[in-house]
């Protein structure tokens, strides 16, 4: 089921929370609101769910499957909700607790004892837990508690699923592997589902599409690929992955950053204007030697070659630390150490104009 | 605005706490302020400024005082054994400390009499030392321990077990002797839970009515404590004489909780918890 | 141990210090009660009971807190919903008036009723007019009764289903439930230790309240005298065994309001602790 918002604005006291939030969710997609703690990303979750109301603009809307949701409570929207901190009911068993969004159903649309029976074992079995049904949730770990709360919410057989950073109270390795199933269990189920997290990781890892958010404002909506590849505003770029940062300006039309120099900034910009030129640390590269491209020369500040790549920090003649990711194989090559004096240049990045009024 | 909200019941649920409020406890003592403010200046002071309402006070006053310090010596020992050391018995001595709160004062009241009068259980023996308890502002001041007892136990047991043992250990390897580490780390920082135990009792012990009426033979001038002054008044059809009392009492009640109220933020605001 | 630990001496001191200070405070009056009450048998005893005013006050005891605890229970419970699931303006105000009959002087609850109801007070000429009695008559008591055990339940369960917060009703509503589905299978199950705890309470001060009840009773016999009231009135009659064998009643409930005070205590700290 499609899921629209419409003009959604909510403040709190003189707070702005979202602001002309307008967004489309997809039939069946997994999408992920990802941004940063007070970007509004939790509150746009729970205007969904009807958990918190948008103010009343003109215009403003929710559309489930095109139709306004807007005057139904929480309990009407057939949403299923996975709390950040799971909300199980902690005076219910697990059975009882995923048995619960069935057992308060109007008597006359109620399963039967034994149908709720059946469909909780069914789901307790999808999550991998019908050997704890009886279990209290103060028995459960962690990631156990996650999954009790998945199917619990998955009981009434939601049209829509939201999960509020669903893995963001467990450990690095849980969080791996409950990921992974997380993906299985949506491509299996195929119902529309939204996520919020601040984890940019687990954002590109899991989810078809991502909406980038701050300060109550969408920054971007886009596939993995095109926000990390193609980010449409600085907060994007600085947010996804680590970048390093040079200032610049822009003359006669390119952007300048010292010996760097950039011929199509991404927008057009007056001469003068300041100019700020992003680079993600694999996208630079290390030379001892100068190599016909534009270069900068650096001298090595630190090496920490332990892990997958080997990160190195360096300070350039423009005075900018950076840091930049190389191989294994090319770092031997090289035959690195610290202050050494060698030559970056740039193999791809982006460039950012700031507004320029006079 | 008029935003839903999530969870049903907000208009009625507060709607009707007000009102039952209102009508049980705020209208009523509304009409004790109203019916002094209803009084001239001049009967208002004749009331407070008796010569018998003014013995009232200062026996109410230092018989609470005395009540109040009493338990915070023996309070802190009875919360520090409880909480420090392990003897037989420890449980229920630990259940009972409630006991003035649970045990109707008519019956501590009647109890202590009998303990404390001429020929009581331990009066007897007062009387042969020369010490006149029951019927004497001593027992007035024997009364308001009881009830006061169970507020400095209660507020320092809890601030007890807190206490970071690391602080002890660390006195103690700087050369600390067990004295000194007492002395210069656990009881300063119990201080404020002390102090306001103290106070808790203190208030208490200037309301008090049932327990005192027995023990202390209500004589005008020696042994009439201001609740019993208030009781006095209102049987001779006095009202006014007495609601003039009873908020004089009140404005100090409220005084002293907000004393304690006080004490509390700024103790949660320096160590980050309260007493 | 050793620098860490008090001598041995001292320790014993304070152990016996203690034993010493709750014996002779709290032991002794218990004790007292009893046996002042056996004093002359358990004939003479078990008479005091038989006697029409003591029933009557028995009686009256149970009614006044027959109707304080459940109405004071209501109460408590829809203002902890309010106070604990809402936002509002004037919360911190609402929370210190609910402790307000706790700070108030048991006689001066019983004297804003006389100063209302009684004749010299606002309604009573409206009242005496249609022969209708609040002051020195049973509803009088009620009332006293009812201000004094207000905040009982209130207080227990205000802090609890804060620190509960909302999430699990959130939950609740999530999944379809209605609100009084929510609150009935989720927030009173969450909250039962604590009402008990304070029904526990407020039962114990309902019956025992002697005060506030004394100064709007009138002290009527057989008609307006809880137990407290018949207690004192014995007393000063010197009919000492019947007012210890009254007393000793009171003094058993205290002592099952004490058991059951800590047995719900375990059973909250065990909850606490999942």
């Amino acid at each position: 089921m499609s899921i629209e918002l419409r003009h959604i604005w909510r403040t709190f006291g003189h707070f702005i929370a979202l602001q002309d939030v307008n967004l489309e969710v997809r039939s069946g997609e997994l999408m992920a609101l990802l941004g940063p703690s007070g970007s509004g990303k939790t509150t746009l979750l729970r205007i969904i769910a009807g958990l918190e109301t948008p103010d009343p603009v003109p215009g403003s809307a929710v559309l489930f499957r095109d139709q306004d949701v807007s005057s139904r409570n929480a309990a009407e929207r057939q949403v299923g909700f996975v709390f950040q901190h799971y909300a199980l009911f902690r005076n219910m068993t697990v059975f009882e607790n995923v048995a619960f969004g069935l057992r308060v159903q109007p008597r006359k649309s109620r399963l039967s004892k034994d149908a709720i029976r059946a469909r909780v074992y069914e789901l307790l079995k999808l999550v991998h837990l019908e050997d704890l049904a009886q279990r209290y949730p103060s028995q459960l770990s962690g990631g156990q508690r996650q999954r009790v709360a998945l199917a619990r919410a998955l009981a009434i057989q939601p049209q829509v699923l939201l999960l509020d950073e669903p893995f963001g109270a467990l450990d690095a390795k849980v969080r791996q592997g409950l990921r992974t199933w997380l993906r299985k269990l949506h491509d299996e189920l195929h119902v529309t589902t939204v996520l919020v997290t601040h984890d940019q990781e687990e954002a590109l890892e899991v989810a078809d599409r991502i909406v980038v958010m701050n300060r109550g404002q969408i920054e971007q909506v886009g596939t993995p690929d095109e926000v990390f590849h193609h980010p449409a505003t600085e907060f994007t770029m600085e947010f996804l992955g680590s970048v390093n940062l040079f200032r610049g300006r822009i003359e006669s039309g390119k952007a300048v950053f010292g010996p760097l120099v950039v011929d199509r900034p991404a927008r057009l910009a007056t001469d003068g204007a300041a100019a700020r030129l992003f680079v993600r640390p694999h996208d630079l590269e290390i030379n001892t030697a100068p190599n016909g491209k534009p270069s900068l020369r650096a001298r090595i500040l630190r090496i920490q070659s332990a892990g997958a790549l080997v990160k190195v920090d360096l300070l350039c003649e423009t005075g900018e630390q950076v840091n930049v990711h190389i191989t294994h194989e090319r770092f031997r090559e090289m035959n690195l150490s610290p202050d050494a004096h060698v030559y970056l240049s740039m193999r791809q990045g982006k460039v950012f104009v700031e507004d320029y009024c006079i | 605005m008029a935003r839903r909200r999530i969870l049903p019941g907000f208009g009625i649920t507060l709607g009707y706490s007000v009102l039952y409020l209102s009508l049980i406890v705020l209208i009523p003592l509304a009409a004790l302020f109203l019916r002094v403010t209803g009084s001239s200046w001049e009967q208002f002071w004749d009331a407070v400024s008796a010569p018998r309402a003014i013995a009232a006070y200062k026996l109410t006053f230092a018989a609470s005082f005395a009540g109040a310090a009493v338990n915070a010596v023996f309070g802190f020992i009875v919360a520090w054994t409880l909480v420090r050391y392990r003897f037989p018995g420890k449980r229920v001595l630990d259940a009972i400390i409630d006991l003035p709160f649970a045990l109707p004062t008519a019956v501590s009241g009647i109890a202590l009499t009998a303990i404390y009068s001429r020929n009581g259980w331990v009066g007897r023996y007062l009387e042969r030392a020369g010490i006149e308890s029951a019927f004497s502002p001593l027992g007035v001041t024997i009364a308001l321990t009881f009830v006061g007892l169970p507020f400095v136990v209660r507020t320092l047991q809890p601030a007890l077990e807190d206490l970071d043992p690391g602080m002890e250990e660390a006195a103690a390897t700087l050369g600390a002797g067990r004295w000194q580490t007492f002395r210069r780390v656990i009881l300063p920082s119990l201080l404020p839970a002390l102090i306001t135990g103290f106070a808790l009792a203190f208030a208490r012990a200037l309301g008090e009515y049932g327990s005192v009426v027995f023990i202390s033979g209500n004589m005008p001038f020696r042994t009439e404590i201001a609740s019993l002054l208030i009781v006095a008044k209102l049987e001779q059809y006095d009202y006014t004489g007495a609601a003039s009392i009873g908020v004089l009492m009140l404005l100090a009640s409220f005084l002293m909780l907000l004393a304690i109220n006080a004490l509390q933020h700024w103790v949660g605001s320096r160590y980050g918890r309260t007493a | 141990m050793g620098r860490l630990a008090e001598p041995r001496w001292v320790r014993n001191l304070l152990i016996g210090v203690t034993l010493l200070f709750l014996g002779s405070f709290l032991l002794l009056p218990l004790v007292v009660v009893f046996t002042e009450a056996l004093r002359n048998g358990l004939a003479a005893y078990l008479a005091s009971f038989s006697e029409p005013d003591a029933l009557a006050a028995i009686r009256l005891t149970l009614l006044a807190a027959g109707i304080a605890v459940p109405v004071n229970c209501v109460f408590g419970l829809a203002a902890s919903w309010a106070i604990a699931k809402f936002e509002f303006p004037g919360k911190a105000v609402l929370i210190s008036l609910i402790d307000l009959p706790f700070a108030i002087s048991p006689v001066i609850s019983g004297m804003v009723y006389v100063l209302v109801f009684g004749l010299q007070g606002w309604l009573g000429p409206w009242l005496a007019e249609r022969e209708m009695r609040i002051i020195f008559a049973v509803p009088g008591v009620v009332l006293a009764t009812m201000f004094v055990t207000l905040p009982y339940v209130a207080r227990e369960l205000i802090p609890l289903m804060q620190e509960q917060g909302i999430e699990e009703e959130e939950a609740a509503a999530v999944l379809g439930a209605s609100g009084w589905q929510t609150f009935r299978r989720v927030t009173l199950p969450n909250v039962k230790w604590a009402l008990l705890y304070g029904v526990i309470l407020c039962n114990a001060r309902a019956m025992g309240e002697f005060g506030a009840v004394s100064v709007v009773s009138g002290h009527i016999r057989g008609l307006t005298n809880t137990m407290p009231l018949h207690i004192e009135i014995l007393y000063n009659e010197y009919n000492f065994v019947a007012a210890f064998a009254v007393a000793s009643l009171l003094a058993l409930l205290a002592l099952v309001t004490l058991a059951a005070k800590s047995v719900v205590e375990r059973r909250m700290r065990q909850e606490e602790a999942q």
